[in-house]
C-alpha cells in the first residue's frame, strides 16, 4: 500500500526514500530462500565430490567421533561419517518432497477441475469424496498407509500422495470455478474447443498463481513429513542415507549430540528455504497482500 | 440457528459412516499381512494355528459381512477387541486420551497466549522490528522438524544444564495421583497434592514447547494478516475520526472482527495437536494416543487401528462444526 493512498489509515505517511528500503527488505527473504535451495541442489548434485568417503562405508574403529577435521561433522555409532551421509541424504529429501507436492497437485488440480468445470452431480461427488479423505489426520493416515504396504521409499511416497491430493483440488476447484464465467471461457465453447482443451489449455494456465504458491510453500512441509515418516521407521529403508532416519538413529546420544542434531538442522534450513520463497512469491502474484 | 446446527450434525453423521467405510477398506484391501506381523515366522508357518487365529478374529469372512459385524458392534458403541493388547480398544482410548489432551491443550494455551498478542502488535506496528521478529518466529517455527526440536531442548535443558525433567509425565520413582479424569495437572490438583502437581507442570514444558512451534507460527501469521485486513476498512478510519485511542480502536474495534479466521484457524490448529502428537509424544516417552496410534500401525492391529482413526475423524468433524456454529455466532451473515 502506498501511503498517499490511505492518509487516515493507522500508519503514518512515509517518506520517499524508505520505499526503495522497504522494496529491498520485501526481496530479501525470497532471494535468501532461493540461493539456500540452489545451494542444497547443488550439493545433492556433486556429493561424491564433497566428500572422500561413502554414505554406507563402516569403520568401528572411528565409532562416535566429535566432529574433527577428518569428520567434519563427526561419526555415527557404526563410524559413518555423518557428513557425507548427510550431503547423500539431500538427494532423497528433496526429490520425494517435490514428488509428492507436484504429483500430489497435479491429481488435485485435474480432480478439482474437472469438478468444478463439470459442476452438478459430478461436482458433488468428487468434492465429498475430497472433503472425506481431508476430515483423517493426515500423519495418522499415511502413518497406516505406510506401515500396511510396507516400509520403503516409494511405499511412503505413495501413502503420502493419498493424503496429500485434496488441499490442491480444493483450491483447483475453487479458482476454476472463479475462471468459469469469464469472458475467454465462453468464447471458446462457442468456438467449439472440446471440455477437455478448454480446461486444459485455457482455465488451468490462467489459475495457475496460487497453485504455484501453494506448491513452493508446500515442498517444505512434504520435506518434514517424509523426514517425520522416515524418523518413525516408516520412510526409507536402512542404511539409506536419510535426515529423518540419522536423527532417529542418533536421538538416544544426548552426549553425542552431533548425529541428531546436524540431519535436522538440514531439514530446518531446506524447509525455511523453501517457506522464505513461496512467502515471497505469494506476495508477488497476490496484489492484495502486495499493498500491505 | 438451531435448524442450521441440526442440519450439521446430519451430515456430520452421514461423514462419519462414510470414514468408517473407508477406514475398513483401507484396513483391508492393503497387502500388509496381520497374521505375519502379529504372530511372527514361526507361528505363521504353521498353518492349522494361523487358520484358528483367523478365525478367532474373523479374518476368514468375506469382507462385506466384516463390514456389517463393525457397524453391528459399533452401535453398541464397541469398537472391538485390540489384537495387540487384547482389550478392547475403546478402554485402551480412554487409558492413552487424557495424556495427549493434557499435552494438546497446554501446548494449545500457549500458543494463544504468546501468538494472538504477537500477532496484533506485528500489525500495529507493521515493518518495525517486533513485526520482522515475528515473522522469523513464526518462519521458524513452522520450519523446525517437531522431532529434532525436541532433541535439541532435550539435549540443551535436560542433559546439558539440567533444569528440565526427563521424557515421560512424571518423575520415575513418583506416582500418578489418584485417577479422576487423568489429567495429572487437575487430579493432583484436585488431590490437593501440590508436589506431583508441580512434577507434572514440569514435565510438560518441554513437550508442549515443542509441540505448539508450528501452531504458534500460524496463529501469529493469520492474526497479522487478519488484523491488517481489518485495520483498512471504513469503520476503522470512522473510529480514528471520531478521536479514539489507538489502542480503544486496536482491542475495542478491529480485534473483535479480525477474531473470525482465528477461530477457523484455531479449531483445526487444535485438531492437528490432538492428533499429530506422535512424534513430540515418541521422542518425550508420553504414554498418548500417539504412540498408541503408532504401534498400532506399524503392527497392522486393524481393530486399534480403526478404532483410533474413526474417533479421531469424528472428533475432527466435531471441531469442524463447532468452528461452523462459532463463525455463526461472530458473524450472523452466515447462517443466511
Amino acid at each position: 500500500m502506498s501511503a498517499v493512498d490511505a492518509p487516515l489509515g493507522l500508519r503514518s505517511v512515509a517518506p520517499i526514500q524508505s520505499k526503495l528500503r522497504r522494496g529491498l527488505r520485501r526481496y530479501s527473504l525470497p532471494v535468501i530462500g532461493a540461493l539456500i535451495i540452489i545451494a542444497w541442489i547443488v550439493v545433492a548434485i556433486i556429493a561424491p565430490l564433497l566428500s572422500p568417503y561413502l554414505p554406507s562405508t563402516v569403520d568401528v574403529t572411528a565409532r562416535l567421533r566429535p566432529p574433527s577435521s577428518t569428520h567434519w561433522l563427526g561419526t555415527d555409532v557404526l563410524g559413518r561419517d555423518v557428513f557425507t551421509r548427510l550431503i547423500y541424504g539431500t538427494r532423497i529429501s528433496l526429490t520425494t518432497g517435490m514428488v509428492v507436492v507436484l504429483v500430489g497437485a497435479f491429481i488435485g488440480t485435474l480432480v478439482g477441475g474437472i469438478a468444478a468445470y463439470a459442476r452438478g452431480r459430478v461436482e458433488e461427488v468428487i468434492m465429498r469424496a475430497t472433503d472425506l479423505v481431508l476430515c483423517f489426520p493426515p500423519i495418522i493416515l499415511a502413518m497406516a498407509i505406510a506401515a500396511a504396504l510396507g516400509i520403503g521409499t516409494t511405499n511412503t511416497i505413495i501413502a503420502m500422495l493419498v493424503v496429500w491430493w485434496p488441499k490442491f483440488a480444493r483450491l483447483a476447484r475453487s479458482l476454476v470455478l472463479v475462471q468459469r464465467s469469464q469472458e475467454y471461457v465462453e468464447a471458446a465453447v462457442v468456438i467449439g474447443l472440446s471440455p477437455a482443451r478448454i480446461l486444459l489449455r485455457h482455465i488451468i494456465p490462467n489459475s495457475i498463481g496460487p497453485l504455484i504458491i501453494l506448491v513452493t510453500l508446500d515442498v517444505g512441509n512434504a520435506i518434514i513429513t517424509f523426514a517425520g515418516l522416515s524418523f518413525l521407521g516408516l520412510g526409507v529403508i536402512p542404511p539409506t542415507p536419510e535426515w529423518g532416519s540419522m536423527v532417529s538413529e542418533g536421538r538416544e546420544l544426548i552426549e553425542q549430540w552431533w548425529v541428531a542434531a546436524f540431519p535436522g538442522f538440514a531439514i530446518l534450513t531446506i524447509v525455511l528455504g523453501f517457506n522464505f520463497l513461496g512467502d515471497g512469491i505469494r506476495d508477488w502474484l497476490d496484489p492484495r497482500s502486495r499493498r500491505r | 440457528m438451531p435448524q442450521y446446527i441440526l442440519s450439521r450434525l446430519v451430515l456430520l453423521f452421514v461423514m462419519a459412516l462414510l470414514a468408517t467405510l473407508v477406514i475398513f477398506l483401507l484396513a483391508n484391501m492393503v497387502p500388509g499381512d496381520p497374521v505375519l506381523a502379529q504372530l511372527g515366522d514361526l507361528a505363521a508357518s504353521n498353518k492349522e494355528f494361523v487358520a484358528e487365529w483367523r478365525a478367532k478374529w474373523g479374518l476368514d469372512l468375506p469382507l462385506w459381512q466384516r463390514y456389517l459385524i463393525f457397524l453391528q458392534q459399533l452401535s453398541h458403541g464397541d469398537l472391538g477387541i485390540s489384537i495387540a493388547s487384547q482389550r478392547p480398544v475403546l478402554q485402551d482410548v480412554r487409558d492413552f486420551a487424557p495424556a495427549t489432551l493434557e499435552l494438546a491443550s497446554v501446548s494449545f494455551a500457549l500458543s494463544l497466549i504468546v501468538g494472538i498478542p504477537l500477532g496484533i502488535m506485528a500489525a500495529v506496528r507493521r515493518d518495525s522490528w517486533i513485526d520482522h521478529l515475528a515473522r522469523l518466529i513464526s518462519l521458524i517455527g513452522v520450519s523446525s522438524p517437531t522431532f529434532w526440536l525436541a532433541f535439541i531442548l532435550l539435549a540443551v535443558f535436560y542433559g546439558g544444564l539440567q533444569i528440565a525433567p526427563g521424557p515421560g509425565r512424571i518423575d520415575s520413582i513418583g506416582l500418578p495421583p489418584p485417577s479422576v479424569t487423568g489429567l495429572y495437572l487437575l487430579d493432583s490438583a484436585l488431590a490437593g497434592d501440590w508436589a506431583t502437581f508441580r512434577d507434572a507442570a514440569a514435565h510438560l514444558v518441554l513437550p508442549s514447547i515443542v509441540l505448539a512451534a508450528a501452531t504458534l507460527g500460524l496463529i501469529t501469521r493469520t492474526t497479522r494478516a487478519s488484523m491488517l485486513e481489518c485495520m483498512q476498512q471504513d469503520y476503522v478510519r470512522v473510529a480514528r475520526a471520531k478521536g479514539l485511542r489507538s489502542r480503544r480502536i486496536v482491542i475495542g474495534h478491529i480485534l473483535p472482527n479480525a477474531l473470525i479466521p482465528i477461530v477457523t484457524l484455531g479449531g483445526l490448529a487444535y485438531a492437528n495437536l490432538l492428533t499429530g502428537a506422535v512424534l513430540t509424544e515418541t521422542i518425550f516417552s508420553w504414554p498418548g494416543l500417539g504412540r498408541y496410534t503408532f504401534r498400532s500401525a506399524v503392527s497392522l492391529d486393524f481393530p486399534a487401528i480403526m478404532g483410533i482413526t474413526l474417533i479421531v475423524a469424528v472428533v475432527y468433524l466435531i471441531i469442524n462444526l463447532v468452528i461452523d456454529v462459532s463463525y455463526a455466532l461472530l458473524d450472523p451473515r452466515v447462517v443466511r
